[in-house]
């Protein structure tokens, strides 16, 4: 090809591509603006599922949590964030087993990285996606996650959140 | 005071029966010399506010090509964004920097507005609404926004900076290169129109606005304008001397406060201007659009004043500015001289000589239709 015929290609090569980025942005233009008024549009508001926020243990109606408090959370934990406090019992039928007592977790030591919840064995923990954990306080960022009274559920019944959601 | 009942929204009546009012009372000195004042602090006046404008619908249309909301947050719809931006600006400490060349550094944002402000009083924004309107008009134009670059090249070198310098040689090659195509640009069109004063050009362009008389000649003449005129007032994709990561902020970098702002006006004036001159030369100024034997849809159009459409044909070309700048990536300075010299240049030499073939055959559209346009 001689220099002559590559400078006219190279030019209108060049003019066609310019007019096909200027299509694109053009229908750029009209679009649907993708940001988020956070403040103002909070009730409305989309999440992620999978948004790592903060660590829960859920409760069924009967205030009944699935932690058995084998403490495999906490040794996994990298950061030393979670601390599982057992107590013993004694049953009806006379024998002793281990309780959960209290489960607390330091929101502000840790990094989300989920690997609590993936090594549960009895599915008691998950991650919610409530994002508005600002506090005034550091103390406020220690929690309590079982609740006031609560006890573990009975082996039979279904786990609360099925395996591999 | 003769009320013009055909144009009642026209500024110009205004003008005329205060110029009528002021010679009627006043020896002709002072009523020369009110009407100057007068005109320079409306000039002034129109320089701050179209800036203000241009910044903020720039940030709008910026950020609705990024598919984002833009300023939403000061007024409704973040109307006094720039209005707050100004007033920071203005409140900011003026720098001084140490053993920088105080006298030139402190001239330099001046030699770039006044460059601007001169250019500006060329503009016809309306029917008599027309500051400066020599018989060079054209000449003008092209000889005093060329000062702004030493403007550019002294806040560069007497930053004492080498970054500054570097961009502000970047800005001076870049300048110079596509001054060349501009001119050469408005060159074309002064053949076709045969006048460079803006007042006749635009009257000439009646009935047959310049880009359609003299059709392919023209189009590539307007393509090249706008090309040129875009890199001349070095915004993307031709905003080499500011690059974040190899110059900081390039030419202005040391500057703070109000010394900042000035640059911050001048290249956004720069874009008003730049637009302004090839809706002037191009589009027929602020003449409405008017066709040949529709009496009535002449009159309607007519009807809108002058400024209006010069405003409207502005902003289309302000829009298309911005459009471009968010298209295209960024040229690497060898691709902005290529570009320049290689292609804008050479087309343009032979643009020119093709008009003036077209002029000389009477192959324009006023000459192959004399009845329709």
């Amino acid at each position: 090809m001689s220099s002559v015929s590559q400078y006219f290609s190279g030019l209108f090569t060049g003019i066609k591509s310019l007019m096909l980025g200027m299509s694109v942005t053009w229908k750029e233009l009209w679009t649907k603006k993708v940001t988020q008024q956070y403040p103002e549009n909070r009730g409305t508001l989309v999440i992620s599922d999978r948004f790592r926020a903060e660590l829960t243990m859920p409760h069924d109606e009967n205030n009944e949590h699935a932690c058995t408090a084998c403490g495999i959370c906490q040794m996994n934990c990298p950061n030393g964030t979670i601390t599982v406090n057992s107590k013993m019992i004694e049953t009806e039928d006379g024998k002793k087993k281990k309780i959960l007592d209290t489960y607390q977790w330091d929101l502000g030591m840790c990094t989300f990285c989920n690997l609590c919840v993936l090594t549960c064995p009895s599915d008691a923990i998950k991650f919610e996606n409530t994002f508005e954990n600002a506090v005034f306080t550091r103390s406020k960022l220690m929690q309590q996650l079982n609740h006031e009274g609560s006890k573990l559920r009975e082996k039979k019944k279904e786990p609360l959140i099925p395996k591999g959601e | 005071m003769v009320l013009n009942y055909s144009q009642p929204l026209e500024i110009s009546n205004l003008t005329s029966w205060l110029d009528s009012t002021l010679r009627g009372n006043l020896s002709e000195f002072w009523a020369l010399l009110i009407e100057f004042v007068l005109v320079a602090v409306v000039l002034l006046t129109a320089y701050a506010v179209i800036a203000l404008i241009l910044i903020y619908a720039e940030r709008k249309i910026t950020a609705f090509f990024q598919a984002r909301y833009g300023p939403n947050r000061v007024g409704k719809w973040g109307l006094l964004q720039s209005v707050a931006d100004m007033v920071k600006i203005l409140l900011k400490e003026i720098v001084r920097i140490n053993r920088s060349d105080r006298f030139l550094f402190f001239a330099a944002p001046f030699f770039m507005i006044i460059a601007s402000m001169l250019t500006f009083g060329a503009i016809a924004f309306g029917k008599g609404l027309h500051a400066i309107d020599f018989n060079i008009g054209v000449l003008y134009v092209t000889a005093v926004s060329s000062l702004g670059i030493i403007g550019v090249l002294l806040a560069g070198w007497s930053s004492n900076n080498k970054y500054s310098m570097i961009g502000a040689m970047r800005s001076g090659a870049q300048f110079v290169s596509y001054e060349l195509s501009a001119g050469f640009a408005l060159m074309t069109i002064v053949v076709l129109a045969g006048t460079m004063q803006f007042s006749t050009m635009i009257e000439g362009q009646r009935y047959c606005w310049n880009i359609f008389n003299g059709h392919i000649s023209s189009i590539i003449a307007f393509v090249i304008y706008l090309i040129s005129g875009h890199a001349e007032t070095n915004r993307g994709p031709f905003d080499l001397p500011e690059a974040e990561s190899e110059l900081t902020a390039g030419y202005h970098t040391e500057y703070s406060g109000l010394q900042f702002g000035f640059y911050y006006l001048a290249e956004y004036l720069n874009m008003f201007i730049i637009a302004s001159i090839a809706t002037t030369v191009f589009l027929g100024g602020y003449m409405p659009i008017q066709v040949h034997g529709w009496d009535g849809f002449n009159q309607i159009m007519a009807y809108i004043p002058t400024y209006v459409w010069f405003f409207g044909k502005t902003a289309v070309l302000i829009f298309l500015s911005l459009w471009v700048r968010w298209s295209f990536p960024r040229l690497r300075i060898d691709q902005l001289l290529n570009l320049e010299w290689k292609y804008l240049l050479p087309i343009n030499l032979v643009n020119l000589l093709l008009m003036v073939i077209l002029v000389l055959t009477g192959f324009t559209l006023t000459g192959l239709f004399p009845g329709l346009f």
